[in-house]
């Protein structure tokens, strides 16, 4: 028996230490005579402490949740539209996974929380620099709620009286279905502007906005993998109706392509976690930066340098009154618990690769997946891409036979791929190695398309 | 004149020394990233290797760029220059720092846990049935008769509670319900959420005994009401004796009474939310079940609902098909949609099951005690006053005439981490102080004698502190006066 199978003997947790003795003590300096006299709860509701779940020793949890997960289905992967499974390097694991790092709490003590408030002034100074924005926060949930906290945040620093929310009819619905959620208590209304051709339809946008309209959003790369072409063009388009600009996207693409401040947004929503995560079942971490204008008015935590009584430079955690533990339902949003620590795989995951890393994980994506376009194009029965415009990272392939027939062909043969209605695949080489690549090929030559 | 580290130092050889790790390098401590290089890398399609068009493109980024040893010792050093539960005892109130075990890493890490969200639901039967099995035992706990995983944190579970009670009044032809109570000592986060949520807040006043005023509540409930939001045990760890009562006159207005999971940890195994009248509630995995905190997070805060809520909660929920089906997503008839991208933070959702596993009943039944038992010694050691009684897993102390913050301050040179400060504000200088079921009566002597030591400390002293962290006491007012919120803006101000 191991050392960890003993601990099953003992009833109780395991991670509460009193041995009986230190207990009766414990209990004699109180002046109780039972650990049940402490409490306070009328009998009528008592309960009887019967769950009904059973107690483990250590090596058999672990057994037993292994014995779950292992039903799942092990597939190679070329699945994105919003969720990424790039290599992240051990590095970020080990140093992760330092006690300081992952056991500790907010900082709201900065004197002995230096490690953690520079690494997340460094995470919010990466994400200065890759969308050209002046502020960045130090985490928001995942996209979803960054982008309805954008729309919240449009609804407070708006003078306009209007009330319309435009985001593309390619919006994912978990973000769209989300923002909705987040604005149900404002005044403003979520509108679809028409996309063709898998990107912005500019011409039917600008009839679109007017003066009502309070936010634009877009994305770019967009859900489909394509590159907007014409992101400036919204920017000004946003600037003349006195709307907030809100573009989405993540490191790896702001890496390449055009700085959102260039094109005239004024926040940046995303995840973060394509880099420091991998595939998760959806985790993430909202990105969020935006304008100065705004400082007031940010949701979430900022962290800031300042000096100590040495005068040597310290950060801590700043403009706190924007907060709900200060301002409570004046407060520019309820979030409290973030995703500080994913912030923080981000960060060292970011450093890792440095700025050329950076630059050619994302040009990797463009040619990656161009080139398995071209590949699958040459099939039989396959057009790949559909979308006359440049991609990163994933495409739309037509497909003549029953897209779920052939997602259905292929995860027999080991691979997961998107199917988007009747007759659409859409593929993602984020995170596959290129002999994965030539396997999926070869799977999908196989399969009666 | 005592100097400052008279204190610390202790008039006994027995006291407990502490110094942080600090590295020093000029006028900072471990330099930044971009003060050890700044690389920029350009972007031109003149470039053979650049795929895209200029016009698609940025012109640079310039970033630190560093190899892998010179990164390794910055994450590591900065690692060393922070306080985490593995380093020593962590009594912040209301945030329940429990040890978090390792093991939970492990499982977490499995490589066949991680897939992709848009995975057919038949070929990912695994992670389905982790979350069944985790829903089940949370309604177990919790006595609720549905729970969804979906909310990516506490307040997250809160805002769906909301949007619930919001869904399900309109759903009765009752959408005017415009009002939501919150007790004036509750969490920051009820007021905002509510408020995020479109609703008015009523703040509760508190009665002598530091509970529910049931007159003044009596006072603001009506037909505008949709929400009473509670803490129970409450923010002073005093337990809501009214709360059968206090359910009664919520339901009597046809209000729906939700339960912040914030202070679960003292009733586990004991008394359950769904035994007590509340129709919604949220878990803190992060608080209750020991998931680390990373810092600030990812938590979960899964909730649960009676049955009459259930066609309510978000999308897509998982349940058991009938025979072989296996484990499936569906839509409930009255969704609030969705709260969250994909199903919320699933490695979180994976370490609270398996610390549940561990645990089982005796665990859990077990933890709520020694929770209790701790605060109560804790207590009992102490010279500052505690003022409300009965506590359960915390206790609110008075610092008296000294200030609570500088308290902290002070307490943080002898290797421990202070409670809570200043709130709740019913407590004068409040210092709420959770131990939790995890320290030994050994560390909590420690802990006390820390606390007794800050008592006997003069104004000076405690002003000055603390000396022994990595910082010194940093001045806030310069931070939001000025803020520096990146390297960027760092450079502009010291150049």
């Amino acid at each position: 028996m191991t050392g960890s199978d003993l601990h099953s003997q003992a009833a109780g947790s395991p991670y509460a230490p009193h041995t009986d003795e230190e207990r009766t003590a414990m209990l004699e300096a109180i002046g109780a005579e039972s650990v049940e006299q402490l409490f306070d709860i009328p009998e009528p509701v008592q309960f009887d402490g019967e769950f009904g779940i059973d107690a483990r020793s250590e090596r058999e949890t672990r057994a037993l949740v292994r014995s779950i997960l292992e039903r799942n289905d092990d597939l190679t992967e070329l699945l994105g539209r919003g969720h990424y499974g790039y290599y992240v390097p051990s590095l970020v694991d080990h140093l992760a996974d330092r006690s300081e790092f992952l056991t500790s709490y907010t900082q709201y003590q900065p004197e002995v929380s230096q490690g953690f408030l520079q690494v997340l002034f460094e995470y919010q100074s990466l994400l200065v620099e890759l969308t050209g924005l002046e502020i960045a926060n130090c985490s928001m949930y995942d996209a979803a709620t960054a982008l309805g906290e954008a729309a919240t945040l449009a609804d407070r620093v708006r003078s306009v009286s209007g009330s319309r929310v435009l985001v593309p009819d390619l919006l994912r619905e978990g973000r769209r279905s989300t923002l909705e959620n987040y604005v149900a208590g404002t005044d403003l209304v979520v509108e679809e502007y028409p996309t063709e051709d898998g990107g912005v339809d500019y011409e039917a946008l600008e009839e679109a906005a007017g003066e009502e309209t309070v936010m634009i959003y877009a994305e770019n790369p967009t859900v489909r993998g394509t590159i907007e072409e014409r992101l400036g063009e919204i920017g000004d388009l946003a600037t003349e109706t006195d709307a907030l600009f809100v573009l989405g996207s993540d490191p790896v693409a702001l890496s390449l392509l055009q700085r959102p401040v260039d094109v005239g947004a004024d926040v940046v929503v995303g995840d973060a976690s394509v880099l420091g995560l991998p595939t998760s079942y959806g985790m993430g971490l909202g990105l969020f930066a935006c304008r100065e204008d705004y400082l007031r008015q940010v949701p979430g935590r900022l962290v800031g340098a300042s000096e100590d009584a040495t005068d040597r430079r310290a950060y801590t955690l700043t403009l706190q009154t924007r907060e709900q533990h200060i301002r409570r339902e004046r407060a520019t949003s309820n979030i409290c618990t973030n995703q500080a620590w994913v912030a923080l795989r981000t960060a060292m995951h970011a450093a890792s690769l440095g700025p050329s890393g950076m630059v050619e994980l994302a040009k990797r994506g463009v040619r990656r997946a161009e080139t398995l376009a071209e590949r699958i194009d040459e099939l039989p029965g396959v057009e790949a891409p559909i979308h006359d415009r440049r991609h990163v990272r994933e495409f739309v392939a037509r497909v003549d036979g029953s897209a779920q027939a052939i997602v259905a062909d292929l995860e027999e043969r080991g691979y997961a791929v998107h199917a988007l209605g009747d007759h659409e695949l859409q593929i993602c080489v984020a995170g596959v190695s290129d002999e994965e690549i030539d396997g999926f090929v070869e799977a999908f030559s196989e399969v009666g398309r | 004149m005592s100097g400052p580290s008279t204190g610390a130092d202790g008039d006994a050889n027995d006291r407990a020394r502490y110094d942080q790790a600090r590295y020093v390098e000029g006028d900072q401590y471990e330099p930044l990233l971009s003060e050890k290089d700044l690389t920029r890398v350009e972007i031109d399609d003149e470039d053979d290797d650049s795929p895209l068009p200029d016009d698609l493109t940025r012109d640079s980024v310039e970033l630190p760029e560093l190899s892998e040893p010179e990164l390794v010792r910055h994450y590591t050093r900065l690692s060393q220059m922070i306080y985490g539960i593995d380093s020593g005892p962590y009594p912040l109130g209301s945030c329940t720092m429990k040890y978090n075990p390792k093991f939970t890493e492990d499982v977490a890490a499995l490589s066949s846990g991680a897939v992709h969200p848009d995975r057919s639901e038949s070929s990912v039967q695994g992670t389905l049935e982790l979350m069944y099995r985790l829903q089940d035992y949370l309604g177990r706990i919790g006595g609720m008769d549905a729970v969804t995983l979906q909310p990516p944190a506490g307040a997250a579970g809160e805002f769906v509670g909301i949007r619930i009670a919001a869904a399900y009044h309109e759903h009765n032809g009752e959408g005017h319900r415009d009002e939501v109570i919150v007790p004036e000592s509750a969490h920051g986060t009820n007021f905002a959420t509510a408020a995020l949520g479109g609703y008015d807040v009523v703040s509760l006043p508190s009665n002598d005994e530091g509970r529910v005023d049931l007159e003044a509540l009596e006072a603001a409930l009506s037909e505008d009401t949709a929400a009473l939001m509670l803490t129970n045990p409450n923010t002073l760890g005093l337990f809501e004796r009214d709360i059968e009562e206090i359910a009664e006159m919520v339901h009597d207005v046809g209000g729906l009474l939700y339960y912040d999971g914030a202070n679960l940890n003292a009733l586990l195994g004991r008394a359950r939310p769904g035994d007590m009248g509340f129709d919604v509630m949220h878990y803190n995995v992060h608080k209750t079940f020991a998931t680390p905190h990373g810092g600030g997070g990812p938590g979960a805060g899964p909730v649960g609902v009676v049955d009459e809520l259930a066609p309510f909660l978000p999308a897509p929920r998982v349940r058991a098909g009938d025979g072989d089906a296996g484990y499936e997503l569906f839509d409930p008839d009255h969704t609030i949609g969705k709260v969250h991208g994909y199903q919320g933070n699933w490695l979180v959702l994976v370490k609270t099951f398996a610390y549940i596993a561990r645990l089982g009943d005796e665990g859990l039944l077990d933890a709520s005690a020694k929770a209790v038992l701790n605060a109560n010694y804790l207590a009992n050691r102490i010279d500052y006053e505690v003022p409300y009684e009965p506590f359960h897993h915390e206790f609110v102390a008075s610092a008296g005439e000294q200030d609570a913050a500088d308290v902290a301050k002070r307490m943080l040179d002898y290797g421990v981490h202070p409670p809570t400060t200043k709130w709740p504000e019913i407590v004068p200088e409040a210092l709420m102080t959770e131990p939790t079921e995890v320290e030994s009566k050994d560390t909590l002597d420690r802990l006390a004698a820390a606390f007794n030591a800050v008592a006997e400390d003069d104004d000076e002293t405690l002003e000055a502190a603390p000396e022994r962290t990595t910082a010194r006491r940093i001045d806030q007012t310069s931070a939001a006066r000025s803020p520096r919120l990146s390297w960027q803006a760092l450079g502009e101000d010291e150049s």
